[in-house]
């Protein structure tokens, strides 16, 4: 079965990160598939790479990182919500003139389009927020 | 169609617990996470709610554990599932309604 994720809450705000990460791990566990992992609102806050959260505690946005590079996932991150929140790629960084980017391998910026096509491929949307 | 509806607030808290129950069918599943699993302690007003629920009702073992609430204290008819429980019920039901 198909399955598309939502994360609408950023890391370490909110058990919503945590929540869908670990739903993301069973659904592929149990040899499903997931068309998407869409990150909207302050869930795009999942996607930085300059995040360094103490040694003992978990490391979300390079854990999604890892779990996409191992499963080939595509984790989008809402352009709107990204740019209002600091969150910039390569190109985007380049288009806004800034001097840094700080999206973390795994992860790109798109529309809102990919989360409706995310929406009509799968056969369930399960959506993690506040 | 049936639904898999998620709560996520604490009954305690907020009132989406109570507006879930008022919406479900039989064919329909409640599953409480995170701050939602205070519903289900034994001998609340929101445990009574539920016990009068057409719909199954679940909870997320984890959620639970990592609020220090016992299993003994479930409410009864209350099931018990972990990650692989919530995708199976995701898979199981039509949709899946996030009452967020």
């Amino acid at each position: 079965m198909k399955f598309a994720i939502v994360v609408n809450e950023g890391p370490y705000t909110h058990q919503a990160s945590d929540t869908a990460f670990q739903f993301a791990k069973s659904v592929l566990a149990k040899g499903h598939e997931i068309v998407r992992v869409f990150f909207y609102h302050d869930g795009v806050n999942n996607g930085t790479k300059l995040a360094v959260p103490p040694q003992d505690d978990r490391h979300i946005p390079n854990n999604w990182s890892a779990l996409a590079k191992e499963n080939e996932l595509d984790l989008v991150l809402c352009i709107a919500a990204a740019q209002r929140r600091g969150i910039l790629d390569e190109k985007e960084a380049g288009r806004q003139g800034k001097d840094s980017n700080n999206v973390i391998d795994g992860f790109r910026i798109s529309g809102l389009g990919q989360l409706i096509e995310a929406g009509i491929q799968a056969d369930r949307t399960v959506t993690f927020g506040d | 169609m049936s639904i898999l509806h998620t709560v996520n607030k604490s009954p305690f808290q907020k009132n989406d617990l109570a507006s879930c129950l008022a919406h479900v069918s039989d064919d329909d599943a409640v599953l409480l996470i995170e701050d939602g699993v205070y519903g289900v302690i034994t001998g609340t007003q929101a445990a009574g709610q539920i016990s009068k629920s057409p719909a199954a009702i679940y909870v997320l073992g984890g959620d639970l554990a990592a609020r220090g609430i016992g299993e003994e204290k479930v409410a009864d008819g209350v099931k018990i599932v972990d990650y692989d429980g919530f995708v199976d019920l995701a898979a199981k039901h039509k949709a899946v309604n996030s009452w967020l």
